[in-house]
């Protein structure tokens, strides 16, 4: 038998490792990153000439279950088209067995790097709007996100917010319709993956997502009682990620919005996260926000707040009034 | 080729995918349990013996006798029924093993003379003792309590890359590729004593393109990373501990 050094072992586990795009439009460029599932790679596509990042299982998977998840995610983006939603190219299988797909390289930094960055609260709560009309817009095609944290939102050079990450996505009431949609293409689908549309729910009891930003039943594992509301719980955990990196104590009416929206018991939550964003929308308007009830003195701080520059600027004709006034009697 | 062990041929003839010859190793089936035992054999027997010749201090006579008698012993007196994927991975279960049966073994005044009783295994131990000169291996560092697990693994590693090599030359003999599988072996697995010679020097010395030592390197690649883990699925007993020792064997890491 062939005698192999210490080098020479860790030369084929190097060579190994990596993908083999032989035979594709994708020349490797570097590693970027990795998730639950497989590893990112910023590749460029020799034919278009642009950059972009390749998504590839690099997990062994003798029973096709993951790769058939990424293949399933892969669809789950390409139905998704968002500006809110990273676009998918292109989704196959390397010659050396490994699934993948293609989808467009963001450059700009994660949500929860928010070291050093110099937006103020306001910019940030624009984000978490922007954050919730794309989930609104998921939910609305029925697919739960099931995974939202800081970490899987992109923040762009351009001002662009992208949800990441939709690998643990749940596809709601999935009609026939939608099931064939999710039928993965045969020349796609690795030889040992199920032949049956993958994944479209998972089994009572599996926990999946991220502790801190999972709602309580799907701390559970009660998948058959996720719906829109669960990925609300994850949006107030978000927005409570974003309270806490203040200097100084938060705005009430911010606090409560994050409760209310991480209440343990769905029916307390926002309906929707429509309704969170407007309420986020409302507070940035200085108008009242459903989550804090106002009597007449918190109204009136509000109000206040809202209508500063006009106030300070009558005071301030006022007072100019009043002191022309007392220097022409004297 | 060099079949440094009888009984631990080549692994081709059986079903690789989704086969265990853990699990197989416990059947009712003689003869499915034979050829378990035959891959796990020749997968353990060099680590094995490595590590009772480092562990343990014991010389090259003794350690073959060692490593001979712990094997017919495991097949004799069926060790690995008591062996529980989910408690421990199989190394670790054959490490403890080893490590019961020596300290018993030095503890017994007398024994039965080794080979005697229980079925003979022809292993050759020529190429582990010259690998283990070859690996220039400092035996004192090596047998310290924080480096022996970190040594077993790394054995069991080259174990198990010996074995798919083997398996990729036949291949790629059998198909016609000799010059991938020699490509292959120049630039991934030889240690080259000056600078190691880049693709044009390879194509230049096979009179093939530079495109060609590119798409034969990634071939022979592709297939020896396939093989290695169907042996690695071999080696395992369920799909979760297939998955994690693929990751930490191929250097795989997550965030």
């Amino acid at each position: 038998m062939s005698w192999l050094s210490d080098e020479a072992i860790s030369r084929l586990q190097a060579a190994s490792a990596l993908p083999d795009f032989a035979g594709t439009r994708y020349r490797l460029m570097e590693r970027v990153g990795s998730g639950g599932m497989g590893v990112v790679y910023l590749a460029k596509d020799a034919i278009l000439g642009r950059r972009v990042a390749l998504k590839v299982l690099d997990f062994p998977d003798a029973s096709g279950e993951l790769a058939a998840r990424l293949l399933r995610e892969a669809h789950i983006l390409a139905t998704l088209e968002h500006p809110g939603i990273v676009p998918v190219h292109d989704a196959g299988t390397l010659s050396d067995g490994r699934v993948f797909y293609a989808m467009k390289f963001v450059e700009g930094r994660r949500f929860d790097h928010l070291e050093g960055q110099k937006d103020t609260l306001f910019d940030r709560l624009r984000i978490f709007q922007r954050i919730c009309d794309t989930v609104a817009f998921a939910h609305s095609r029925g697919v739960l996100h099931r995974d939202l944290k800081p970490g899987n939102v992109m923040v762009g050079s351009f001002g662009e917010v992208l949800v990441m990450d939709w690998g643990v996505a749940k596809i709601l009431n999935p009609t026939p319709e939608s099931a064939r949609e999710l039928v993965l293409d045969g020349s796609t689908v690795p030889a040992n993956a199920s032949p049956t549309p993958p994944l479209l729910d998972t089994a009572h009891g599996a926990v999946l997502g991220t502790v801190g930003y999972m709602s309580p039943e799907q701390s559970r594992g009660e998948i058959e009682h996720l719906d829109a509301r669960s990925d609300v719980f994850s949006l107030g955990a978000i927005l409570q990620y974003l309270l806490s990196s203040l200097a100084g104590s938060p705005p009430r009416p911010l606090s409560a919005i994050a409760r209310k929206a991480m209440a343990p018991d769905r029916d307390g939550r926002y309906a929707s996260s429509i309704a969170l964003g407007q309420d986020i929308g409302s507070y940035l308007d200085g108008l009242p926000v459903s989550a804090y009830p106002e009597n007449i003195f918190r109204k009136m701080e509000r109000w206040a707040s809202r209508y500063r520059l006009a106030i300070i600027l009558v005071l301030t004709y006022l007072m100019v009034r009043a002191l022309l006034l007392l220097w022409f009697r004297r | 080729m060099t079949q440094d062990t009888q009984i631990g041929g080549p692994s081709g003839k059986f079903p690789a995918t989704r086969w265990s010859a853990v699990l197989a190793a416990r059947s009712n089936d003689l003869a499915e349990r034979k050829r378990a035992l035959e891959i796990i054999i020749a997968a353990y027997w060099k680590p094995i013996y490595k590590y009772i010749r480092i562990r343990w201090g014991k010389t090259d006579e003794d350690a073959k006798d060692l490593t001979q008698e712990f094997f017919a012993r495991l097949i004799e007196k069926k060790y690995l029924d008591g062996f529980d994927p989910s408690k421990a991975r199989l190394r670790t279960f054959l490490r403890v093993c080893v490590d019961h049966f020596v300290a018993n073994e030095a503890k017994a005044a007398k024994r039965l003379k080794r080979g005697g009783a229980a079925e003979h295994i022809s292993l050759d131990f020529t190429l582990a003792e010259s690998d283990l000169a070859r690996a220039n291996v400092s035996l004192i560092a090596a047998a310290s309590p924080e480096r022996i697990d970190e040594f077993l693994e790394q054995e069991f590693l080259r174990s198990l890359f010996g074995l798919a090599v083997e398996d990729l030359r036949r291949f790629c003999e059998s198909h016609g590729k000799k010059t991938h599988f020699r490509l292959f072996e120049i630039y991934d697995l030889e240690d080259a004593e000056t600078q190691r010679p880049d693709y044009a020097e390879l194509a230049a010395r096979f009179k093939i393109a530079v495109t060609d030592v590119t798409n034969y390197l990634a071939f022979a690649r592709r297939e020896f990373r396939r093989i290695a883990l169907e042996k690695l699925r071999e080696m395992t007993a369920s799909e979760e501990e297939y998955r994690r020792e693929a990751r930490a064997l191929f250097g795989v890491e997550s965030e």
